[in-house]
């Protein structure tokens, strides 16, 4: 497994595991209750700051329990990134003009922040999904 | 689209695909994956590897009539 590879890897783990974690702990906070009024801010935050630091941890992690030393990136590695980038893209578009219509509509921001957390999430996760299958599977021929 | 890399390599000294990939410039995860069919080269890769083995671009990659991809 490539330098490239590993990292998306990494990334996605930490993604769908950092996604699942703070949804976990803001219906915990929520216990049954109105989801707007959850003090969901510092969860947000360091969930944000803990898969950032994560993420790289287990990047290294990867490269030491591969044995792999090599942090080349080649044409292919590029083709993918770019090939997950547009995969992601569409979730950022999403969750921008889903916030833009909610503010509009003057929703709590409880709502907006966390429209536009969700999607950056799935943005993540379905770059990190593609880019895995492309890996695996190689790059769609279109 | 099929190539002949595999046989080019044990031709060539069995070359490795470490070998052919320090001298491609790529990681030997894309010689693999060019090997198997899952990457398609760039037409100037492909000038390289066919330059690695001395051989025509022909003689290392064949694109089948009534192929579309």
């Amino acid at each position: 497994m490539g330098y490239d590879e590993r990292n998306t890897w990494a990334q996605l783990l930490v993604g769908v595991v950092g996604f699942l974690t703070y949804v976990v702990i803001v219906l915990g906070k929520a216990d049954g209750g109105p989801l707007v009024e959850v003090a969901y801010q510092s969860t947000m935050l360091w969930v944000i700051g803990l898969s950032i630091a994560a993420s790289i941890l287990l990047s290294i992690a990867f490269s030491i329990a591969s044995g792999e030393r090599t942090f080349r990136r080649d044409q292919r590695d590029k083709e993918i990134s770019a090939f997950g980038t547009r995969m992601g893209q569409a979730w950022v578009v999403i969750g921008a003009v889903a916030a833009l219509a909610m503010a509009m509509a003057e929703w709590d921001w409880f709502w907006i922040a966390n429209v536009i957390f969700v999607c950056f999430a799935l943005s993540a996760i379905f770059e990190g999904v593609a880019k895995v299958v492309a890996y695996r599977r190689g790059l769609p021929q279109w | 689209m099929t190539n002949r890399i595999r046989a080019l390599r044990f031709a060539h000294a069995e070359m490795t695909q470490a070998e052919l990939a320090e001298r491609l410039g790529v990681t030997r995860q894309t010689v693999i994956a060019i090997e198997q069919g899952r990457y398609s080269p760039s037409l100037e890769m492909a000038f390289q590897i066919a330059r690695a083995f001395g051989v025509p671009l022909d003689d290392v990659f064949d694109y089948p009539d009534g192929e579309q991809s």
